[in-house]
């Protein structure tokens, strides 16, 4: 089955850090991806510019509606994902509790809808 | 779902009732093990009970009547998934199928009951809904029994389980006996619900409703389950015998006019003495693991005042002991109760008092009516009787069981006469 592993943290947390803070959690998540190709489990993976940068948009009834900033103005915000290839939830949970993002944040597991 | 008993052939009926009984759990388990389709796993066993039923008065019962269902509601299943993938499975695989289940219908069914269990008490699944689900895809009960157990209407309890079925489905729940390391989390998950259930069965044991009994009695069947399944599981054994002891006193839990008989004041001749020993096999040999929880304690607990029957007295050191350790594990308010009503028993009422307020402090307890009933106790032990009154008159407002609330009046009514309270240990099981 295939799982969306998505990292919510907080990104005033990780922009505060400090430079060889902020390098030891880079080599972190390069342990952690180097991990999942190995185990065949790393379909794809993606880390996301802060939410600030983020843009909403919404087109009811055919008029188009721009708005700055994230989704929801919430405390922990989605800071990048990896899309894996795992046998079951317990599996999937497993590799979401080693992602480095789990120590601090919250790493939500969504199965993936199957067409 | 159970099947309907149809009119036919009564040995083909019983039959199919016999393995509706005894294999329902196991079948589903094992039907929905593959796809971790349990819904439809149930659905098609129903078709094929109904097919059974139609069937066997015909040709007689199949020597393997659960080989015989399994590969009827197998071949339900292929024309349901075949349907769903309009038509893409090939026939070939279908023959192959085929070919598997005719396989089975001679061999023996694995029992994976286990492994349904650990799926419905998955931490994905949410909590208030795994009693029923195990009661459900375990034992075969309809939502309408189960929903009006939990004090839910049918369609919301329906709604709940359906909802779980597709979670375990669309979510990949595993059918899994887990690793070791998670097992212990797991499992205590799985014990959880099931005590869940006897608990409620227990509380409802004298209510007009026949279920309540049924709810404790099938808790105890899977409590069993378990057990078997689980040999090498001291908490297994431990709840188990939580239960037993529990179960062993219910016909003393009211006097012959149908009053209510607090645990210190019942005759221990009315209790049952099979199941009381039972439990204190299956306690002594949980104990030989050398790995204590929460269920062997309280039911060591439990042992300790059912050695009342030989002794004649409690020892109240060794249940306060065994609160303090409840305590240091669980943090439970229940447990918190309990053991300042123990430590009122080893070093006075105004000891307990103070470990009341502590677990009051704590918060949550304002309704609970264990809660005011050992604080009215203690309160009338210690000679306080503005605060035992009070105390009894909240519990009473709270205690919905007509035959324990008549119990409180007459605590109150004795408090106001001044007479002298006895502790009565409240059976908060």
């Amino acid at each position: 089955m295939r799982y969306l592993l998505m990292i919510h943290a907080d990104e005033k947390a990780m922009e505060a850090a400090r430079k060889e803070d902020a390098g030891r959690i880079m080599a972190a998540y390069g342990a952690y991806t180097t991990a999942m190709k190995e185990a065949g489990v790393y379909v794809g993976g993606e880390r996301l510019h802060p939410s600030a940068n983020a843009t909403v948009v919404r087109a009811e009834g055919g008029k188009t509606r721009v708005l700055n900033g994230p989704y929801a103005e919430i405390k922990e915000q989605l800071g990048g994902y990896y899309l894996i290839e795992a046998a079951d939830l317990d599996a999937a949970i497993a590799w979401a509790a080693r992602c480095p993002g789990a120590a601090t944040g919250a790493i939500e597991v969504r199965p993936v809808w199957t067409m | 779902m159970k099947p309907e008993p149809l009119s036919g052939s009564e040995p083909a009926r019983a039959a199919a009732e016999r393995v509706a009984r005894e294999s329902y759990g196991k079948l589903v388990a094992f039907l929905a093990a593959r796809e971790r389709d349990v819904a439809g796993a149930e659905d098609a066993l129903g078709d094929a009970f109904a097919a059974a039923l139609a069937v066997w008065p015909r040709q007689g019962v199949p020597s393997n009547p659960e080989g015989w269902l399994v590969t009827a509601a197998r071949r339900r299943l292929i024309d349901g998934g075949r349907r769903r993938r309009n038509a893409q499975a090939s026939e070939q695989t279908l023959t192959l199928i085929a070919d598997e289940l005719e396989a089975a219908e001679r061999e023996a069914i694995p029992d994976r009951r286990l492994a349904l269990m650990f799926a419905c008490a998955h931490p994905a699944i949410d909590t208030g809904v795994r009693a029923p689900l195990m009661l459900q895809t375990i034992l075969g009960l309809d939502a309408a029994a189960i929903g009006s157990a939990f004090l839910v209407s049918p369609a919301a309890m329906g709604q709940r389980l359906a909802r779980a079925k597709a979670k375990i489905r669309l979510a990949g729940v595993p059918f899994r006996i887990p690793e070791r390391e998670d097992l212990p989390a797991r499992l205590e998950a799985a014990l959880e619900a099931i005590y869940a259930a006897f608990s409620l069965g227990w509380d409802e044991t004298f209510s007009d409703d026949p279920r309540g009994r049924n709810l404790a009695e099938e808790a105890l069947w899977l409590g069993r389950m378990v057990v078997a399944l689980a040999p090498d599981e001291p908490e297994a054994k431990g709840l188990l015998a939580l239960m037993l002891y529990a179960h062993a006193r219910r016909a003393a839990r009211r006097d012959r006019l149908g009053r209510y008989v607090p645990l210190s004041e019942q005759d221990t001749a009315r209790w049952d003495a099979g199941a009381i020993e039972e439990a204190e096999a299956l306690l002594r040999r949980a104990s030989g693991a050398r790995s204590a929880g929460r269920f062997q304690l309280e039911a060591a607990v439990q042992s300790a005042h059912a050695a009342r029957r030989l002794t004649g007295w409690t020892d109240w050191e060794a249940v306060a002991a065994l609160y303090d350790g409840l305590h240091a594990l669980t943090g439970s308010p229940v447990v918190a109760i309990n053991r300042a009503v123990a430590a009122a028993h080893t070093r006075g009422p105004s000891e307990g008092l103070a470990l009341l307020d502590a677990a009051g402090r704590a918060g949550g307890l304002d309704a609970f009516e264990p809660y005011w009933v050992a604080r009215a106790d203690l309160s009338a032990r210690a000679g306080d009787r503005a605060a035992a009154r009070h105390a009894y008159t909240t519990a009473i407002g709270l205690q919905t069981d007509p035959a324990a609330r008549a119990f409180l009046v007459e605590r109150l009514e004795a408090v106001d006469r001044g007479g002298r309270s006895g502790f009565h240990g409240h059976e908060t099981i």
